[in-house]
């Protein structure tokens, strides 16, 4: 593996495709679980026959909180931290940006952040008509 | 198997402490628990400590002079010390040791060393997939569980308001406590939001403390110079370390710890007299309640709010003044032990429950990771 990885053995790939601003998890062929973090295994069949699949990007607002005290260097408050649930069923930790509520649909968008991966982080779905 | 019991009890010196270290005040609350259980130092055959450093156990031992035959340096947060007792019952009941000293101190007050974000080494997944979104630690998984549970439950600001001033309220009666004055739950709700929706009043105290605990057999029990107290059931259990992990925000692993804890005492929530469940945020005993069946899931807010944890109340909790008003030196399972020993002792004072015969405490550790349960009986 070369010194230019981002993260590690295991999320190298997810990251690699968040270069490419594409949202993967970790999909299960012989079951058809998705997980996320990534395992060297399926946790609900322990099937090894685990590969990268490119997620939707969309997802519902589990819970979310608005952080109003600084916590350090590069957070400017107040902003938003929220859980977010895939459409293919892990949830995230993430950063909500626009106005959302708990239970809304909401897509993924990308932070830049060079020369590091972009950052995946949530924005609300424009309702239709 | 033998009946185990809780034979000494002792607070290391609270709130702000400057004439100690941590290993001192150890020290002086394991001799003052061991006096209460009628010992010496040089009985103890068993250490559990958390969190005291590197191998703490071992730096306990020599700090203390003791060489034990069994050793317990486990990290499960502040849920620890319920585990400890579980872990105890078993080394004792077993023969493995015959007296287990069970002690946690922590100077974070005077030593400032509490920080909002968490120290992550590289390439961890929380540094790679949740430090980068700037979620306050711990308080921001906290956020996230109350805001669910509001979501979901349609529990109230006021809700959780009213389990600190039912906190402050017991910590009147409390003299060692660090905050006595009156608290209302319009004051909890103006003061600072800090991670929404907990306000700063919502949050436990950061102090200096600790204690010690002495687990023993019937047999050396007796020797006790105050009246040893029965453990009857233990449990514990852990789920997540992420919070994107924990499957159900609403659910933590006490649900599975009080069950287990439950039913070896052979007990169902009526019959508990008092309960000290772990208050790091105002929702934590909220899930406390409903995981341990004390109320329906969703209804702990309500039950608070209801007065029922009240010095007069059905069920009295939180009698020291918990984390929230008592002490919090980072880790308080202990304490929540020392109380309920001294409740069932009928030792506590202007905050004695009258008549408590069984006492749960309840410990949480990490983002509501890891959950312990000790159910304890006079004789």
């Amino acid at each position: 593996m070369s010194d230019d990885r981002f993260g590690d053995a295991l999320t190298a790939p997810f990251w690699e495709a968040a270069r490419e601003r594409r949202l993967v998890v970790q999909a299960c062929t012989a079951c058809g679980a998705a997980q996320f973090y990534p395992r060297p295994f399926c946790l609900a069949c322990e099937s090894d026959a685990v590969e990268w699949s490119e997620a939707s990007g969309l997802a519902q607002v589990y819970s979310m909180t608005t952080v109003r005290i600084p916590i350090g260097a590069g957070f400017e408050p107040p902003y938003v931290v929220a859980l977010v649930e895939l459409d293919e069923g892990p949830r995230l930790v993430t950063n909500l940006v626009g106005d959302c509520s708990i239970g809304d649909r909401v897509r993924v968008a990308w932070r830049d952040r060079d020369p590091d991966p972009p950052l995946p982080v949530f924005e609300p779905i424009p309702k239709e008509g | 198997m033998d009946d185990v019991f809780v034979a000494g009890v002792a607070e290391t010196p609270l709130g702000e402490v400057r004439d100690h270290t941590e290993l001192s005040m150890i020290a002086v609350a394991a001799k003052e628990a061991l006096a209460e259980a009628g010992m010496s130092l040089r009985d103890v055959d068993g250490i559990f400590v958390h969190r005291m450093g590197e191998e703490g156990s071992v730096q306990v031992g020599e700090y203390l002079g003791l060489q034990p035959r069994y050793a317990d340096s486990s990290d499960l947060g502040g849920a620890s010390f319920e585990a400890f007792v579980h872990h105890a019952l078993v080394a004792v009941a077993t023969g493995r040791c015959e007296v287990a000293l069970i002690a946690y101190a922590s100077r974070q007050r005077s030593k400032r060393s509490r920080t909002r974000a968490r120290q992550e080494a590289e390439d961890t997944i929380r540094s790679q997939f949740e430090s980068p979104y700037g979620l306050p630690f711990p308080i921001g998984s906290y956020a996230l569980v109350a805001a669910r549970h509001m979501h979901q439950f349609g529990t109230t600001a006021e809700q959780l308001a009213a389990v600190a001033v039912t906190a402050r309220e017991w910590a009147a009666r409390n003299p060692k406590a660090w905050r006595r004055d009156p608290l209302s739950v319009d004051d909890v709700l103006a003061s600072d939001m800090v991670s929404d929706p907990l306000h700063r009043l919502d949050c436990c105290l950061v102090t200096d403390g600790g204690g010690a605990l002495v687990v023993t057999n019937g047999a050396r029990a007796r020797d006790a110079a105050k009246p040893a107290v029965r453990v009857i059931g233990v449990g514990e259990s852990h789920m997540h370390w992420h919070i994107s992990q924990m499957s159900d925000l609403t659910e933590t692993p006490g649900r599975a710890s009080g069950a287990a804890a439950f039913s070896m005492a052979g007990i169902v929530p009526g019959d508990v007299d008092v309960l000290e469940p772990y208050d790091a945020f105002t929702i934590t005993p909220i899930l406390a309640l409903e995981d341990l069946g004390f109320c329906e899931k969703g209804e702990g807010g309500a039950f608070v709010e209801e007065g029922r944890l009240r010095p007069d109340g059905s069920l009295p909790a939180l009698t020291s003044g918990g984390g929230l008003s008592y002490n919090h030196p980072g880790a308080f399972g202990l304490l929540l032990l020392v109380e309920a020993v001294r409740q069932l002792r009928g030792e506590a004072g202007d905050r004695q429950v009258p008549g408590a015969r069984i006492a749960v405490a309840h410990g949480f550790g990490g983002l509501l990771s890891v959950a312990s349960t000790v159910v304890l009986a006079s004789e």
